[in-house]
């Protein structure tokens, strides 16, 4: 069939199954927006900015398990998304941009609106087009969807010159098609796997470490299976919260920074580690030098090159997590019982689980982490997406929502851009219109988007914007509080933000402010009935910090603070504080 | 250790920089890159002379192999591959050193191809030692310019191929 370049992209799309873009016109893209719009099958929603095309287009992604597609013109447009191809990079998110160029004969030339932007994202993308022959697009696009979603997922970025859009090509959707230097390995090797086995029958102290490969390859049945068939306890990191329930007995919840002590103290004290899509990340591992020197550690991931990157596997299992997981249940299942007794090992946990629960002060003021657990408790049981902003919020959103489905925690993990929250909000909302999605947010990250709520208002779309409003930019102030001696340099917003309620009702939104803490649940509870967009502004204790924390270069069990009944700002083990002269307190392990 | 890795990509725009930005975003250090045209005219092979301890060297591979136009790499062993590298050099070379100077590029079998009033430029190939003792010998003359193509190589063929 005969068409336009652009006519062939918004087919290619089609085929392709996407229903919706998120996306914002400019000169070089006006063919196809032309073209975009005779078209019934997908929706295009606008939005205020063009970061928040690629945030949206990244949570729909991670909300659904589909590819999400994002569409800006050149150079402002396509420099504006770059910061949210750097996050879906980060986080392996499958998506596809595509961004507008201008014309092939004057590429090169400082031309008006040019950026090279396949220079600038190389580094942020798994693969980028520059389309200089329209016959290609096709293809082009088929490779894209192919390579975004496929192996290790990522963004994959098709930079669309405006005379390829205008060009007529004799369309047809490829059906074959090769790209000769990509073969992701799905299948582990055998032997491996065998070893692997083994090794989780034998050892004593088992932890399973599992992240966001579990969702990417939606293999939380066959962890769960294994975990409770070997009887090991799970903790995972940010990006795999909701790839085993948090209230499962076996759970240990989010290991790391702002991990629960007992996560931290099972993996290090751990014989056994299986690393399951994680990748050993600074904030996971800490002093990467003391992390687990007991462990024998397996590694199983789709991208070889995370194996051994950080920390050197004893067993290396390159594939993807769902069908190695189930090959290695097969395995596990073929070696006869009784496997190592892991009584102690359980006992030891469930004291630490008794002595250091997550918990903090109820006195009256509003505290972020009873919002936390109150949406908790009130989405327990409904379709529930959270989504976050970067800091303080989105550390006490992971450690006090209990999630219990993949897909229900959506936060920007590898890169923490500060405005994931509510473009991510709006992204998984689109994907997932039944949901309560609920955007836990800061009063810093929000006001870094918030033209987003125009979006919101105009698609009426039903999202709960929670801002935990401390006035601060919250997480900085902590580490200044705790690491540069209480001096609050360029963190105080208390000037200066708007009255978030008034600038909802300037979109056309509802906003409630919440200053008592008995008004939060009843809040709460009329928002997620409600079905319509609203803003909460719960105006919480200025200056509560995430613990408990492990310092910045120290061992993950060196946490601070998270020791309940101790004194001052619910941190300090008082005995600890007088044995060492220190300006913060140092936790132990209670031995 | 010194490692050869023998690179085979797809021949297409931009792929120079995504190697060679691969290096240097992630802190790999190239010791010298080829490259040019193979047999075949969509591919192209680059020869990257890496310094890296094993631990480094196969992070670089895995990421090398990342890249969607990356085909196939060898990490050539010396012992069962060939590798050379060309040389040009031109010598400060006043008429009355002239002789002593060629006969130095005779022995190490280097060829004049350039004579000018007060220099001499020759090209020669082989291994890095060979090269080394060559520039070593000829400084003292006073080298003016000089340029490496970096190093190319291939594996030996099989004994069964021969
Ligand atoms: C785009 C961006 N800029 C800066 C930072 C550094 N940063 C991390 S947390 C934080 C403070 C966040 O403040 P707020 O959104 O109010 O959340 P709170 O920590 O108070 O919950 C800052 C500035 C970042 N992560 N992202």
């Amino acid at each position: 069939m005969r068409m336009t370049g652009a006519e062939a992209l918004i087919k290619s799309l089609e085929k392709e199954g996407v229903d919706v873009i998120f996306g914002y016109p400019g000169g070089v893209v006006l063919p196809i927006y032309d073209a975009l719009y005779d078209c019934k099958t997908i929706r295009h929603v606008l939005v205020r900015h063009e970061q928040c095309a690629g945030h949206a287009a990244d949570a729909y992604a991670r909300a659904t398990g589909k590819v999400g597609v994002c569409l800006v013109t050149s150079g402002p447009g396509a420099t504006n998304l770059v910061t949210g191809l750097a996050n879906a990079w980060m986080d392996s998110v499958p998506m596809v941009a595509i961004t507008g160029q201008v014309a092939t004969a004057v590429l090169g030339t400082d031309a008006f609106q040019e950026a090279d932007i396949t220079g600038i994202t190389l580094p942020i993308t798994k693969h980028n087009y520059l389309i200089k022959d329209v016959n290609q697009l096709p293809t082009v696009i088929r490779q894209a969807f192919e390579l975004a979603r496929s192996g290790r997922p990522g963004p994959v970025l098709i930079d669309m010159p405006s005379d390829m859009s205008k060009a007529e090509i004799d369309f047809k959707y490829p059906e074959d098609f090769t790209i000769p230097g990509y073969k992701p390995v799905y299948k582990g090797h055998a032997k491996q796997i065998k070893e692997a086995a083994k090794l989780l029958t034998r050892a004593e102290k088992p932890i399973i470490y599992a992240g966001g490969g579990i969702i990417k390859s939606e293999a939380w049945k066959e962890l769960k299976d294994l975990a409770e068939i070997i009887e090991a306890p799970v903790t995972t990191t940010l990006m795999g919260k909701g790839a085993f329930p948090d209230e499962h007995p076996l759970s240990l919840r989010m290991l790391g920074m702002h991990g629960t002590r007992y996560a931290n103290y099972a993996i290090m004290d751990s014989d056994l580690i299986l690393a399951v899509g994680v990748r050993f990340d600074d904030r996971v591992t800490g002093k990467i030098s003391a992390f687990a020197p007991h462990a024998t550690i397996i590694h199983i991931d789709v991208d070889p090159a995370e194996i051994s990157k950080n920390v050197v596997a004893h067993v290396p299992i390159v594939g993807d997590a769902k069908t190695v997981l189930k090959d290695l249940t097969a395995a596990v299942n073929k070696i006869e019982k009784p496997y190592a007794d892991k009584t102690r090992w359980h006992a030891m946990i469930n004291e630490w689980k008794k002595k250091y629960p997550l918990h903090y002060h109820q006195d009256g003021q509003i505290r972020p982490e009873y919002v936390v657990e109150t949406i908790s408790k009130l989405t327990k049981d409904k379709d529930t997406v959270i989504t976050t902003g970067v800091g303080q919020n989105q550390m006490w959103a992971a450690q006090f929502y209990s999630c219990n489905t993949p897909r229900g925690f959506i936060s920007s993990g590898g890169l923490g851009t500060m405005g994931f929250g509510l473009p991510a909000a709006v992204g998984a909302q689109i994907g997932r219109p039944d949901a309560v999605v609920v955007d836990i947010d800061g009063d810093g990250s929000i006001q870094m988007v918030s033209q987003e709520l125009a979006t919101v208002a105009a698609n009426k779309l039903p999202i709960i914007i929670a801002i935990l409003n401390n006035g601060y930019l919250g997480m900085v102030r902590q580490w200044q509080e705790l690491f540069y001696n209480h001096r609050y340099s360029q963190v105080d917003l208390n000037v200066g933000t708007p009255d978030f309620i008034k600038l909802a009702d300037a979109y056309g939104l509802k906003g409630v402010r919440v200053t008592q803490v008995e008004d939060v649940e009843g809040v709460l509870k009329k928002a997620i009935e409600a079905r319509e967009p609203v803003l909460i502004d719960f105006m919480v204790a200025r200056e509560e910090n995430v613990f408990p924390m492990v310092a910045p270069g120290t061992s993950i069990d060196e946490m601070l603070g998270g020791i309940p009944g101790a004194a001052i700002s619910q941190m300090i083990d008082e005995q600890e504080e007088e044995e060492k002269d220190e300006t913060y307190p140092v936790g132990t392990r209670g031995k | 250790m010194k490692h050869i890795l023998s690179v085979l990509v797809e021949n297409k725009p931009g792929v120079l920089a995504r190697v060679s930005g691969l290096f240097s975003r992630r802190g790999f250090n190239i010791d010298s890159l080829a490259v040019g045209p193979t047999e075949d005219p969509d591919t192209s092979r680059m020869t990257i002379v890496v310094d890296a301890d094993n631990l480094r060297l196969e992070q670089i591979t895995k990421q090398l192999h990342k890249l969607v136009n990356v085909l196939k790499i060898s990490d050539l062993d010396p012992r069962d591959s060939v590798e050379r590298e060309l040389v040009l050099i031109k010598v400060s070379a006043p008429p009355n050193m002239r002789p002593e100077i060629v006969e130095t590029a005779n022995i190490f079998r280097a060829n004049i191809i350039d004579v000018s009033k007060s220099t001499l430029t020759m090209e020669i190939t082989g291994t890095a030692d060979k090269i080394q003792a060559l520039e070593d010998l000829l400084r003292p003359y006073g080298i003016k310019e000089l340029v490496r193509t970096g190093k190319i190589a291939l594996a030996r063929g099989k004994l069964a191929e021969v």
